[in-house]
């Protein structure tokens, strides 16, 4: 066993408004710079939509990620050391500028110095990388709350596995539906960055699983864009260099939060620790499809395990790091609720955020049945709300509004099952029966047994189900950001002796003050 | 003429080797971050195919044709005994020639009138490919004005070559050259001096050590182990990441 431990994030999409609050936050602090305009490190997605860059998911065009061989290794997609080297010159599969949009400005000064004349001035987008006047044909969050568009939802390259008739019922008007995926780097535990990078300018953090770029390493081979299969690496066109998402590890290490989750109104966002044993890496990653999260979520290691411990003090790993995993949101969020999924687990990379698959959609979709069921809604909403209806006690039909779903299991485990309807629908029971049995508790019109029935049958006691509920809906900041200290005070000696630089003047030595060579 | 000839074929040399190693050594301590090869492969994709793919492999091609000529004259010689075989080496050598002078005036042409790539583009940008362009023309022009080079080139140009690195130069055969061949020679020399100050250093990075390093990467930053050892105070390993 080989314990390390690893920042871990969890997306509660239920509560995701699309507010990009979390974009903004990211962008202002990170990429607000030339170069650098068109990335989005933190960016938030309409489903069913193409996403940013244009459909990224879909392998066939970018070919990221790892894929198994026959033989049972995984290899990288489309880079790697041969395929890497012998592209070197032309990466074939990379996505360009325009995959993603053209970044403009506007030209504000127009407005106010353009001569008297009979129009009212206008201020023309202008191309923040050529300066010449730009024609917008696609900018940030193009395809934002599009669903049902052909150009943008219907092509979500998720829908492959999908019937026509499947992909046609979901976009009916009346039962059109959409919701918000909120991205950023995955800080997976099996890098296809990092695997990709020939420079190997790409690292994982040992201490606590941050992937980075060392940008004095990167040579712009731009191996890492195309490899890595949620497009999260960027390569800035002016520097010559990619650049990433640090999970704001400066802020991190100053105990505060990343700013996306610091800014997240619908508060979806939980940050935690969790320990994983390395030494189970390879056989998780190159395990048969079905099994790839299953195997995934064994990686995850307790906290409360005396074995556990004792290994991760061996392996140098801090007490204050094994208290945080003890008490992280993420924990149970993934190992004991077993609520959150890993984004597109059959990419093989191991990624290290978790969604709570969205319920909202599901539950709207029952009442629409036939028109004699419409014409019910006109009468008064205390006889609408009985319990015949939406909340049904009939525990049969409860679960059947998760088989009618406004999005087909089939669509959800694309995207967070790795292909496995039962996983969605496990997690979507638990949700539902949290909410029947808190239903039981505030208003009272499910009866208890009932109730408990539907909890029983999902695995959950009321006490759980009440810890779902108060984690979900009333945590506060320090229950969703539980992460250890860095141990700055540790590190900085680490990383020079701090005697060595007694004795020189001033601040700001970039080398060491020390005579001639 | 002997002050030319000993300026361009005896003081010239040295000076670039000089100029070369001290550039890049210091260029890569003083500003590391500059070593990179710029691409613009994003912002523009499909001219730059037509471009950097024949361009590359065909200098490639061309650069080890000319180190395995300057190394072991001997062998090549050996080769050429039979005519058809040097005729073979020598059209493969000139087709390769053609690839990377086509490739270099896409790459050029694709330069200058694209407008995103114009915006990452300098003055020392465009200096370097007008030389490397008038390099391998003048070499295509001596493959077919000056025939069988390869022959020729092992005879004459080896051993001067290798008078230059045995710091005792000889340079009356070079200098009875013709004036095709004693520029492109010349421009070889201007090419190694300017490496430091231009985008060439991409090729002192080329990131052969990916092929045997492990695929993933892991950087402790701080030896927690350590830290937790009461017996030392000190680290005795420092980061590797800067």
């Amino acid at each position: 066993m080989n314990v390390r431990s690893q920042i871990a994030m969890v997306f509660h999409l239920d509560k995701c408004i699309g507010c990009h609050t979390c974009s903004i936050a990211c962008k202002n602090i990170w990429t607000d710079r030339k170069g650098a305009e068109y990335m989005w490190w933190n960016n938030v997605e309409t489903k069913p939509g193409t996403g940013y860059p244009t459909k990224w998911e879909d392998q066939k065009i970018y070919k990221g990620g790892w894929e198994k061989k026959k033989k049972g290794e995984i290899t990288l997609r489309s880079s790697g050391k041969y395929k890497g080297l012998l592209n070197i010159f032309h990466n074939p599969h990379m996505p360009v500028m325009d995959d993603y949009y053209e970044p403009w400005t506007y030209k504000y000064l127009d407005l106010i110095e353009s001569p008297q004349g009979d129009d009212q001035p206008t201020a023309r987008p202008v191309s923040l990388v050529t300066g010449k006047p730009l024609d917008i044909k696609s900018g940030p969050n193009w395809d934002d709350d599009l669903s049902g568009t052909p150009k943008y939802a219907r092509k979500d390259p998720n829908f492959e596995d999908l019937s026509p008739a499947e992909q046609e019922a979901m976009f009916q008007l009346e039962k059109m539906a959409m919701f918000y995926l909120p991205r950023i780097c995955n800080h997976c535990l099996n890098p296809a960055c990092v695997a990709a990078c020939p420079s190997g300018a790409i690292y994982k953090r040992g201490e606590d699983g941050v992937v980075l770029i060392n940008q004095n390493v990167c040579r712009a081979w731009r191996m890492c864009v195309t490899a890595c299969p949620y497009k999260k690496s960027y390569y800035n066109w002016s520097t010559g260099k990619s650049e990433k998402c640090i999970l704001c590890y400066p802020r991190l290490e100053a105990g505060f939060a990343p700013a996306c989750m610091h800014s997240c109104v619908g508060r979806i966002r939980y940050l935690g620790v969790l320990l994983y044993d390395a030494d189970k890496i390879k056989e998780a990653v190159s395990s048969a499809e079905d099994e790839l999260i299953e195997k995934q979520l064994d990686l995850i290691l307790d906290p409360f395990d005396e074995n556990v411990i004792k290994e991760a003090k061996a392996n140098g790993i801090a007490d204050s790091t094994i208290f945080a995993a003890q008490t992280s949101p993420i924990y149970k969020f993934v190992k004991v609720w077993h609520l959150g999924l890993p984004l597109h687990a059959e990419y093989r990379t191991v990624p290290m955020l978790f969604y709570v698959p969205p319920l909202l959609p599901v539950m709207a979709s029952l009442s629409i049945t036939d028109n004699s069921k419409q014409a019910e809604k006109l009468d008064p909403i205390a006889k609408f709300w009985n319990k015949n209806h939406l909340y049904n006690t009939n525990t049969e039909s409860i679960w059947g509004t998760i088989e009618q779903a406004r999005f087909p299991l089939k669509y959800l485990a694309s995207l967070f099952g790795a292909g496995n309807e039962q996983k969605i629908k496990n997690v979507l029971k638990k949700q539902l029966a949290v909410r029947i049995h808190r239903r039981n508790i505030t208003v009272g019109d499910i009866d208890k047994n009932t109730a408990e029935k539907i909890l029983l049958e999902t695995g959950l006691t009321p006490k759980i189900a009440d810890e779902i509920y108060y984690l979900t809906s009333l945590a506060k900041f320090d229950d969703r950001f539980n992460i250890p200290p860095a141990h700055r005070e540790q590190a900085l000696e680490m990383l020079e002796d701090t005697g060595d630089l007694k004795g020189s003047t001033g601040f700001g030595f970039k080398a060491e003050p020390k005579r001639s060579l | 003429m002997a002050f030319y000839n000993n300026f361009f074929f005896t003081v010239l040399p040295y000076v670039a080797i000089i100029i070369f190693f001290i550039g890049i050594v210091y260029r890569f301590r003083a500003v590391k971050f500059s070593y990179s090869s710029l691409s613009s492969q994003f912002l523009e994709t499909r001219k730059l195919y037509w471009g950097s793919v024949p361009f590359h492999w065909g200098i490639i091609f061309l650069f080890f044709g000319h180190l395995i000529a300057f190394l072991v004259p001997g062998y090549i010689l050996l080769w050429n005994q039979q005519p058809l075989r040097l005729a073979i080496l020598e059209l493969t050598a000139f087709t390769f020639g053609l690839m990377t002078f086509i490739g270099l005036i896409n790459l050029f042409y694709r330069r200058l009138t694209n407008a995103r790539v114009r915006k990452v583009t300098n003055y020392v940008d465009i200096f370097l490919e007008v030389i490397l362009l008038a390099q391998i023309f003048l070499g295509l022009w001596i493959a077919v004005g000056y025939r069988w080079g390869s022959s020729w080139f092992a005879i004459v140009l080896s051993p001067y070559l290798k008078s230059i690195f045995t710091l005792n130069p000889q340079i009356d055969a070079v200098a009875m050259l013709p004036l095709v061949i004693q520029l492109h020679i010349i421009l070889a020399f201007i090419i190694l001096l300017i490496i430091p100050f231009t985008r060439l250093v991409h090729l002192l990075v080329f990131p052969l050590s990916y092929l045997w390093r492990p695929y993933q990467k892991v950087i402790w930053n701080w030896d927690r182990k350590k830290i937790r050892n009461p017996q030392t105070s000190w680290t005795l390993h420092k980061p590797r990441n800067n």
